[in-house]
């Protein structure tokens, strides 16, 4: 996947040298008005691959290795006397895969993708209800000493 | 609603479940953080509901799809006991793998509605994300399965070993790879399908090999790939909460494991390949005393009666023999008695993580009187009266003392430092991992054989006399 974007970008480093390139030949034939032309698309090429034009992939996973810390340190500091509610909750909300199963049953185009996401959303319905529930039914019974 | 804004929303839900997951740090703090994850998980439905507005066909659809996984969800949810809470957690965590596999084939049939590209003409990276998730997706759906068997006791917990296992896992898992190098230049259905399958399979031979004395760490584990699973359908789906969750999720199950592990002394590669917890009985040492000293339940009452300091040591055979609400009407004797009565738990007490706990919490047991090993540990030697009930190789000295029994190494309570242990058991067999207990032969033990819930029962009532 990463090697992918990255020979996406360095593709565009390619157009970005055969641009300049062929802005020095033109040089060189003494065709100053081509060469400007090649010279305004050589950069347009360069802004490709400097700014704007990153793979979303790489935002996204930048964001799912940063989660992956963020989870690291959360789960450490959850109390060891709560590691079953902590369970059925990260049960529950890797529920919201329910996202997927929604597009799929309301605007997809095929009939049997339709047909997919319905099973899926009834099964992660059972999921994020049951999950949510049976957590809550839990830490309701965590009492402190009466005194 | 636009692109940009739903997907700031998403983003809104995934810090929402970060919040829930902290709020899991004190027991106080604990519900709110599950009301907070509830509101991360409507914000996700509606903004994609939103977003994709579907007819009106589709949406009633949705509606009762909802409204038939929501009804089986909370009926599951309000009857589970507690001591089956193993077994849900799994067929939960099956529950994800399955949807992950479903999602993934919607997308592959219907991209548009993805945005991944045309049928046939997939984007190949859109592709790659979808094959893991589908393939951690189907390994979780039936792992989980396997080990809902298992602890559910409708399949022995004994390690299943095939002959060569570890090759046919091995060529499944190239197998795989191969496939979904093989899906991505040619996006076809049927190689998706055999993705599936191949995955299904790896699933069950991976599973099948664990004891049960393991399964703490496989129900981790499976936490854990559900949420990687769900990480790479997100990645297909561009969806921020999802790969957010995914994350949590997957690294949460990670550290449990992790935990599970270093409680019991293995390495997690030991436990993966499989075939610890049968019923190989060590060799019997005989160069001890192995005279054992029996009691009844009224000497047991005679002795936590007089003493000043009691620690209660649970294992799963407490939740077994559903002794939790005997065992707290003793520990409320003995506190009306002026006895200072405490819980010890060891990580690995139980079949999940923090098991016991639930159990203990369920009976009404105070949660500032449950400790665990590592703030409890010390306190054994000033203790008089060590009460363990249901739980054996956890107390076993020769994981600290003996260094070739199998367990060596395996922290253990202390509980033979006490001046009396008190060790409710059915028989004088050996544990969960097929290892005897040195315990049992040593001077400061006493043996109260029978079934744990009668005999606290009978100690209530010679308590009471």
């Amino acid at each position: 996947m990463a090697s992918e974007a990255l020979d996406r970008a360095l593709d565009r480093l390619d157009g970005a040298v055969q641009a300049v390139r062929d802005a020095a030949q033109s040089v060189a034939n003494g065709a100053a008005d081509h060469a400007q032309v090649t010279a305004d698309a050589a950069g347009a090429a360069a802004h490709g691959v400097s700014g704007g034009a990153i793979d979303p992939f790489i935002f996204r996973f930048a964001i799912f290795v940063l989660a992956i810390f963020v989870g690291y340190y959360v789960v450490w500091s959850v109390t060891p006397a709560l590691h079953t509610p902590l369970m059925a909750v990260t049960n529950a909300i890797s529920s919201v895969i329910v996202v997927g199963a929604l597009l799929a049953v309301g605007i997809s185009s095929s009939g049997f993708a339709s047909v997919l996401g319905f099973i899926a959303l009834v099964l992660v319905s059972v999921n994020i209800v049951g999950g949510f529930m049976v957590t809550q039914r839990m830490l309701a019974m965590y009492k402190k000493k009466e005194k | 609603m636009s692109a940009n804004f739903a997907a700031f929303l998403y983003l809104v839900s995934g810090v929402l479940f970060i919040l829930a997951l902290r709020g899991l740090s004190h027991p106080t703090t604990s519900r709110r953080g599950n009301t907070i994850g509830m509101v991360g998980m409507a914000i996700a439905i509606l903004t994609t509901l939103f977003l994709a507005v579907p007819s009106f066909g589709h949406f009633v659809l949705i509606v009762l799809g909802i409204a038939i996984g929501g009804g089986v969800g909370a009926y599951i949810a309000r009857r589970i006991p507690m001591t089956a809470m193993p077994q849900l957690v799994a067929a939960f965590h099956s529950l994800v793998g399955l949807a992950a596999v479903l999602v993934a084939a919607a997308a592959l049939y219907s991209p548009t509605s993805f945005g991944i590209g045309e049928v046939g003409a997939i984007d190949g990276q859109a592709l790659v994300e979808m094959s893991i998730g589908v393939a951690i997706g189907a390994i979780t759906f039936t792992g989980s399965i396997i080990a809902f068997l298992k602890l559910d006791g409708r399949m022995s917990g004994k390690p299943i070993m095939l002959p060569s296992r570890h090759a046919i896992n091995a060529g499944l898992g190239v197998l795989l790879i191969v496939l979904i190098v093989a899906l991505v230049s040619t996006a076809s259905a049927t190689l998706f399908w055999l993705i599936v399958l191949v995955a299904l399979a790896l699933g069950v031979l991976l599973i099948v090999p664990i004891g049960g004395a393991d399964m703490p760490v496989v129900i981790s584990m499976l936490n854990s790939y559900s949420g990687w699973a769900a990480a790479g359908i997100g990645f297909t789906l561009g969806n921020l909460a999802l790969i957010i969750t995914g994350a949590l999720v997957g690294s949460s199950g990670a550290i449990l494991s992790y935990i599970m592990c270093k409680g019991m002394n293995r390495s997690f590669i030991s436990v993966i390949l499989g075939g610890f917890g049968g019923d190989q009985a060590a060799a019997g040492t005989d160069d001890i005393d192995r005279t054992v000293k029996q009691g009844s339940a009224d000497d047991a009452a005679f002795l936590m009666s007089n003493a000043s300091r009691v620690i209660i040591v649970p294992g799963y055979g407490m939740a077994v023999a559903q002794a939790q609400h005997a065992l707290r009407e003793m520990a409320d004797v003995l506190k009306e008695a002026d006895v200072e009565v405490k819980y010890a738990i060891h990580p690995v007490a139980g079949r999940m993580p923090g098991h016991m706990n639930v159990l203990l919490a369920e009976a009404n047991v105070p949660y500032d009187e449950v400790f665990e090993l590592d703030d409890i540990n010390s306190e054994f030697a000033q203790t008089d009266v060590v009460y363990v009930i249901g739980a054996n190789d956890v107390t076993n000295p020769a994981a600290r003392d003996d260094k070739s029994s199998p367990i060596y190494g395996m922290p253990i309570l202390d509980v033979d430092k006490a001046k009396t242990c008190l060790f409710v058991k059915r028989s004088l067999g050996a544990g969960y991992a097929g290892i005897d207990n040195t315990l049992f032969y040593k001077d400061g033990t006493m043996m109260l054989l029978g079934d744990a819930k009668k005999m606290t029962e009978e100690i209530v009532k010679a308590l009471d006399a």
